[in-house]
């Protein structure tokens, strides 16, 4: 099953390829990974997507735990989460039906023009990972010549009372995929 | 108390400093290692480490420097002296090749959690990513088998990553650490004064332990009919010996150490059903795969202990106790887990006991009488046992003379393979910290730098290095620094001709294919001995054995005891790579 591990690091030099060196020793896999800052600059998020059963999730966030510098490590995918992650893709589209229907795919899937030429576009999608490749899904047969995606970030929902229904409230807006 | 800095006068030989004021960073490091409490060090200089060499020369009447021949000898010897001692080792050697030669050691130190830290070399902060002279990625290289390690970037942090390096090396799961460091640091001046107390905000405090686990565990105990304790290096590390031994006296408790926890409990109790695992004794083996409760403590089901996980103990519930959470449910999924120290859980285990009504505690280990009955039956029908051979001197028969001679007193080191396990079999250990041995890593080479270490750590007591001709020759370079320093190791070559360990795999599952395991042409160990300045000794027939060996212990200086062994015995008891422990080979087939 695939789950979504959020990493507390220490922001120092290194510190990055000491998580992913673990899992390439200790033979865990990397769907994919994303690092940036967290609200107090001294420490890192390190999302990573990986896959295993419960006693494989439970071994990895138990070692990266060890690490010295690592101060928590949560499995988002236990508790209801919203994940996202962003492509950047360039499609082959010159003025006419082409651009046109690109252009009704990007107004569906809420997403954004962000370059243009005579003959190509490239557009800019986020969303979870089911929307961006439906996307992509929908945009290959008229000619994707590259993409380029981020890893996953997630978060946690915020707790029952506060909690605004996100899919509900998207459903609204008519535009989810 | 808060020591002055230490501010020293220029030395003319020095190169010209920072401007900046303040000792340099090799002398903040030399008294921040003495303020660690060490007053031993294990290394071998280089350029990259000269300005650290340079200072610990002035220093060194406060820290006493061992050179060593080869730097993986100087881990090793670290290694001894803190699997000795109980007190963390410290090692420094220079950049490049320094550091990669002592990466074997650090990771025999990691898998088998001992603690020590490695101070090595790095060519200056300008050089480092331009493939300088003696330059290697040595934090990159030592990340997978380190606790922790760091690059040091200004001599002002020196002080504080030592401290913690300490720190770290000997909390929890004890391990190496390394400290890599600029050679412009060292050289670099920055204010200094010594830590008292630093606050880690990296590390996690000892939490309170479960009490609803604690008192299932104790239930369990109570209720088992035929459990199981199966112990491991987690005793030693924890000082829980003596606990140990009371825990097991009061449930009545067989006992079952690994490799690494031979000593932790004695071999001489009653209780000691003799060491676990892949040439562990049958009635040890047969109780796990019969018993109805595994309680694992400071032990994490190593493949060599467990054989084929699916039939390891697969009638017990299994109650694990390791210092490492990670260790809880890697291999074995326990019904029951306490993630603390042995010494920790034990006492918590045995104070609730004390609640316990003394009737029903009794009534709970009168129902183990029929399993004693059963071990008891296991350990007279398969006991340890070799055949004796009239003009060969068997192997363990050397262990058994070498145990009566010792009154079963001496530290004994190890390197890996058949002497490793005769040593195990024949050699009973009755105190933790006794037996010094490559368990997870299983490096040759080992047992001769190890018992340098050991020997440093215990100037008085007899330690004696068992090695085999293979491992002796890759790290017999350093009885160089055993007589250059006075330690009076005894290094016993079980001499026979063959990598044995890998022989006896050969013989037994590759049809006797011995595929490059002869190294009968080798050196005369006794002329290399003397060659060394150490005295050389040998035995080739049975009746010389006891005289050479005696008159080898007997000696006050470093003596090296080539002991011709019968070519081709095998180990036994074995359980093959992946099979059941149950299904253990007893002895040849035809002896």
């Amino acid at each position: 099953m695939r789950h979504t591990l959020s990493i507390i690091v220490a922001d120092q030099p290194g510190e990055l390829s000491r998580i992913v060196g673990l899992f390439s020793a200790r033979g865990f896999n990397i769907e994919t990974l994303s690092v940036g800052e967290t609200l107090d600059p001294r420490w890192s998020r390190i999302t990573i997507v990986t896959r295993g059963d419960d006693r494989t999730i439970h071994q990895i966030v138990k070692q990266c735990e060890r690490l010295a510098r690592v101060r928590e490590v949560h499995d988002v995918t236990t508790r209801p989460h919203i994940e996202r992650e962003m492509a950047l893709i360039t499609v082959q589209a010159s003025a006419g039906v082409a651009r046109q229907e690109v252009l009704s795919l990007v107004s569906v899937f809420r997403a954004k023009v962000v370059d243009i030429s005579h003959t190509q576009l490239i557009v800019e999608a986020s969303g979870n990972k089911e929307k961006v490749d439906t996307f992509i899904e929908l945009l290959r047969p008229i000619g994707i010549t590259d993409i380029t995606r981020t890893g996953h970030i997630a978060i946690n929902r915020l707790a029952a009372g506060e909690e605004r229904n996100e899919d509900e409230y998207l459903l609204r807006q008519g535009c989810e995929a | 108390m808060i020591a002055p800095p230490l501010i020293k006068k220029l030395v003319a030989s020095q190169p010209a400093p920072a401007p900046a004021e303040g000792p340099t960073g090799a002398e903040i490091l030399v008294d921040a290692l003495v303020s660690e409490g060490v007053d031993t060090i294990f290394g071998y200089p280089g350029g990259a480490v000269l300005h650290i060499y340079d200072e610990l020369w002035r220093a060194r009447d406060r820290i006493t420097h061992y050179l060593v021949r080869h730097e993986q000898g100087a881990v090793h010897m670290a290694e001894g002296y803190a699997r000795a001692s109980g007190r963390v080792g410290a090692v420094l050697v220079t950049s490049g090749p320094g550091a990669t030669n002592a990466v074997t050691g650090i990771a025999n130190a990691y898998m088998d959690s001992t603690p020590i830290v490695v101070i090595t070399g790095q060519v200056p902060k300008h050089l480092i990513g331009t493939d300088a002279f003696q330059e290697v990625d040595t934090v990159g290289i030592t990340r997978p088998c380190v606790k922790h390690n760091y690059l040091v970037r200004e001599a002002s942090d020196i002080a504080g990553i030592v401290r913690e390096a300490f720190h770290l090396a000997r909390s929890g799961r004890p391990g190496p650490v390394v400290i890599d460091i600029p050679k412009d640091v060292t050289a670099a001046r920055s204010s200094y004064s010594r830590l008292d107390h630093v606050g880690f905000p990296f590390s996690t405090g000892v939490s309170p332990l479960d009490r609803t686990s604690l008192a299932s565990a104790l239930d369990a105990v109570l209720s088992a009919r035929r459990p199981v304790l199966y112990v491991g290096g987690g005793i030693a590390n924890a000082g829980a010996d003596e606990l140990l031994r009371t825990f097991a006296e009061t449930f009545s408790l067989p006992v079952a150490p690994t490799l690494m926890g031979l000593g932790g409990f004695p071999s001489a109790h009653p209780l000691c059903l003799g060491m676990l695992g892949m040439h562990g004794t049958y009635a040890a083996n047969m109780a796990v795969a019969e018993c109805d409760l595994l309680i694992a403590v400071g032990v994490r089901f190593d493949d060599r202990v467990t054989g084929k996980l699916a039939t390891f103990a697969p009638h017990a519930r299994v109650i694990h106790i390791d210092i490492d959470p990670a260790n809880i449910g890697k291999n074995v999924a326990p019904s029951l887990s306490i993630a603390a120290d042995a010494r920790h859980a034990l006492s918590e285990l045995l104070s609730l006991s004390r609640r316990e009504n003394k009737q029903q505690m009794q009534g709970s280990v009168d129902a183990r009488q029929h399993w004693w009955e059963q071990i008891r039956r296991w350990q007279r029908s398969q006991p340890l046992r070799f055949s004796g051979a009239p003009n060969q001197i068997k192997p363990q028969s050397v262990i058994r003379e070498l145990h009566r001679l010792t009154n079963g007193e001496a530290i004994i080191t190890t390197d890996v393979g058949q002497h490793q396990m005769w040593v195990a079999q024949f050699y009973p250990f009755n105190r933790p910290r006794q037996l010094i041995t490559s368990g997870g890593l299983g490096t040759m080479g080992f047992g001769l730098p190890a018992a340098v270490g050991a020997q440093l750590a215990f100037p008085d007591q007899l330690v004696v290095a068992v090695v085999g001709d293979g491992g002796f020759q890759m790290t017999n370079q350093e009885l160089a620094t055993a007589v250059q320093y006075g330690l009076p190791v005894k290094i016993l070559i079980m001499n026979n001709g063959y990598l044995g360990m890998v022989r006896q795999w050969q013989e037994m599952f590759y049809n006797r294919t011995y595929s490059e395991v002869d190294i009968s042409v080798a050196p005369d160990f006794v002329k290399l001995a003397e060659a060394f300045g150490a005295v050389g000794l040998r035995a080739e027939r049975p009746d010389q054995l006891h005289d050479v060996l005696a008159a080898a212990l007997a000696h006050k200086g470093v003596v090296v005891v080539d002991v011709v062994i019968s070519k081709e015995e095998n180990v036994f008891p074995i359980v093959p790579a992946g099979a059941s422990s149950s299904d253990m080979i007893l002895q040849s087939e035809g002896v």
